[in-house]
């Protein structure tokens, strides 16, 4: 069986009115987007480390066991390789499953199967066998998990053709993304920054499935450019709302998608501010900060009127201790402290 | 012909089943000695007073860590609450020059090893990361990576071999401590085979609590742990976990065995985590109170304590003083956890690499300049 197959959905019930938008956190956001895609398709299921009767080490899937029941909610073993594997083995087999790794720390144990497996099975079987297969993990620092379990490794993985990668920053793509994600033939990684589960905020009752092909304006300026993704875009606001109140106009920009890169959004914005900073996790040298850093340069050079500035992750293993962490981390201080030293 | 009516539905149906698992027991959760025709074992009555003080202090430290942790005095602490017999009769079968390798719950083996409660208390309130030298205790620093150090492990013990340090009078072994979640990863798996094909002289120690955060036994075997070993080309046996001359006697003929250079056992301590995974887990969504209760009734401290107090073995004032170094070193420790200094915000970046880098050297300017930046004229922060 190949992966081209689709089958019909069910169409989704008629509105008769626009709902009340609903006060929701990210968490539950993911886990609408979850319960929905089970609902539409039953190709769909979702397997992982405590998914189960946990609901989650993160308790994003929280009640949806008793909602589907253990064929479709799929607590496993300890052991990441095999989980992707066989989710790659399902997605080549017809199936659409939803991978959740508890972290992205342990994606290193299944990063054979991910990188030497999912991503090239389509190109080295000459097109003949895709694997449409959803990989969601828990990414980033700030919660006192040591060097061990505060990667954010999104970066690498954005280095990997054959894969799409995609950051949900915000409600709307926590909830969206993961269906359109879903209908994409290719495999796709999404990376849920941990912070994020406990934000709050409210969507359309009826919010469904977004584009997974563009970056966003999230506030609109014209004196610098931030760019960030994930779980550092809040930080990148509340810089921009510090400059604001120096007077500095920052346009802030969400990657949402890390691989492929909107280029056009990107280049667009620097085009009209001519000044950038770089906000990311991730450590600096050979991150995804460096990648668009370098494409600024190739495709906008002449628009600059200050080098671009990245603010990243201290280059240590990540502190375990509080206070260490925090200072190891961009912040809204030390991002808006970069964009004053571009405006000048 | 006769067509025979297979089972094929349940493939739990096999001619051939799994064989019950033996239990090695010496001493039962009633506080009776059991004695084993193979893992005889003589110990003082004063042994067995030495191994109840253990048992009560690891426990204690164990509490008080939990209680920190409560109070926002260390970041995480992963409880060894009901494992205490495995530890410490596993960790009393160790000789000094003999290595441990273990998981981020042995506290009860760092206290056979010699290592003060309050270097735990340092690494899980993030003053350090690991502040003991392991080579003084012959113990490894704690292992968060699920699995891992079961590999370092077998190094450490081919280590061994090739210098020439296994067999005779003064054998040496290694001692690999993990859990039965563990023995779903590959690492672990891996470290079976290369232990086995390399005859190394280790130990494979597995507390099988039951429990990996939420994933039952039955999500990672459908076999008895130890029965594995033998497909590894290994002895693998199952003791009560509970039970601490049963793991003491156990460890101590597996150690024995690895010094001669008869290379790997496998030892699955049957034991149940009587506690949350580590202090971030809730095991009251996942896990029913029945069982908890059920091993309540196996409790690996009350059985000493019934061996002794029936016959008169210890009196009353045995326990309190135990009691009374329990306290005392409960208020130790946290008094030392309390008082611990903040580390100081540059030295995250020290130790990234052995020697100076520039890269490394420039960002700790950066910092040093940021901080400098809060500082009021008279230096103060």
């Amino acid at each position: 069986m190949t992966s081209g197959q689709t089958r019909q959905h069910r169409p989704r019930a008629a509105r008769k009115r626009p709902a009340e938008p609903v006060t929701i956190t990210y968490r539950e956001a993911m886990r609408a987007a979850i319960r929905e895609a089970l609902q539409r398709d039953d190709r769909v299921f979702l397997m992982g480390e405590d998914v189960g009767r946990y609901g989650g080490c993160f308790a994003v899937s929280l009640g949806l066991l008793e909602e589907f029941g253990p064929e479709r909610i799929r607590d496993t073993p300890l052991s990441e390789s095999a989980f992707v594997g066989a989710g790659i083995g399902a997605a080549m087999g017809g199936m659409r499953p939803i991978v959740e790794i508890m972290t992205v720390n342990f994606s290193l144990l299944a990063l054979d199967q991910i990188m030497n497996n999912a991503a090239t099975l389509r190109h080295m079987s000459g097109g003949q066998v895709g694997v449409p297969l959803v990989i969601r993990m828990t990414t980033g620092a700030g919660r006192q998990l040591a060097a061990q379990h505060s990667h954010s490794l999104e970066g690498w993985f954005a280095h990997i053709p054959g894969l799409k990668i995609l950051a949900p920053a915000t409600l709307e793509d926590a909830r969206g993304m993961l269906w359109t994600a879903l209908a994409d033939p290719d495999p796709v990684l999404i990376f849920e920054h941990g912070s994020l589960y406990n934000v709050s905020g409210t969507l359309p009752a009826d919010a469904g499935p977004v584009g997974i092909d563009r970056a966003a304006i999230r506030r609109p300026g014209r004196d610098v450019t931030l760019i960030s993704y994930g779980g550092t875009l809040g930080k990148a606001l509340a810089a921009a709302d510090r400059l604001a109140g120096d007077g500095i106009e920052a346009e802030v920009i969400d990657l949402r998608t890390l691989r492929p890169l909107d280029d056009a959004a990107i280049i667009d914005s620097v085009s009209r501010t001519h000044r950038v900073v770089l906000a990311d996790e991730g450590w600096r040298s050979g991150s995804l900060a460096a990648e668009v850093s370098a494409r600024i340069t190739e495709q906008a050079f002449y628009q600059l009127d200050a080098p671009v500035q990245r603010v990243c992750g201290a280059e240590v293993p990540i502190p375990y201790a509080r206070h260490l962490e925090q200072a190891a981390l961009p912040q809204p201080e030390t991002i808006a402290a970069a964009a004053r030293a571009v405006v000048g | 012909m006769a067509v025979k009516a297979a089972g094929r539905a349940s493939s739990r149906n096999h001619d051939n089943p799994i064989p019950k698992p033996e239990l090695i027991q010496l001493l039962t959760p009633e506080g009776e000695l059991t004695p084993h025709p193979d893992y005889p074992l003589e110990l003082s009555v004063d042994e067995i007073k030495s191994l109840y003080r253990d048992l009560v202090l690891v426990r204690r430290i164990d509490f008080e860590a939990i209680a920190l942790q409560r109070k926002g005095e260390l970041g995480i602490w992963a409880s060894l609450l009901g494992q205490e017999a495995a530890q410490v009769g596993s960790g009393r079968a160790l000789e000094p020059r003999d290595m441990a390798f273990p998981t981020y719950r042995e506290h009860g083996v760092a206290w056979c090893r010699g290592l003060d409660p309050v270097k735990l208390l340092e690494l899980f309130r993030g003053v350090n990361f690991g502040g003991w030298d392991p080579r003084e205790h012959n113990f490894h620093l704690y292992t968060i990576v699920i699995g891992a150090q079961t590999l370092h492990a077998t190094g450490y013990a081919m280590g061994i071999q090739r210098d020439g340090a296994v067999g005779g009078e003064d054998g040496e072994a290694v001692i690999a401590y993990f859990g039965d979640g563990a023995t779903s990863q590959g690492d672990v798996n891996e470290s079976f085979i290369w232990a086995s094909v390399n005859n190394a002289p280790i130990v494979f120690f597995c507390q099988n609590n039951q429990w990996a955060i939420s994933a039952p036994l039955e999500k990672q075997t459908r076999v008895p742990l130890y029965q594995r070993a033998q497909g590894f080309g290994f002895p693998g046996l199952r003791v009560d976990g509970n039970d601490v001359l049963a793991c003491l006697a156990v460890t101590r003929k597996a150690l024995q065995a690895a010094r001669e250079g008869q290379g790997p056992t496998m030892i699955e301590a049957y034991t149940y985590r009587m506690g949350a995974h580590t202090t971030t887990d809730d095991p009251t969504r996942y896990r029913l109170s029945a069982e908890l209760e059920s091993w309540k009734l196996k409790d690996p401290i009350e059985r000493v304590r019934q061996y002794l107090i029936r016959p008169g073995l210890a009196k009353e004032d045995f326990f309190a003083a135990v009691n009374a170094e329990a306290d005392e070193i409960g208020a130790r420790i946290r008094q030392a956890c309390e008082t611990m200094p903040d580390p100081e915000p540059l030295s995250m970046f020290d130790h990234v690499y052995a020697e100076p880098n520039a890269l490394v050297a420039a960002e700790r300017e950066q910092a040093a300049a940021y901080i400098s930046s809060f500082m009021t004229e008279d230096g103060a922060r």
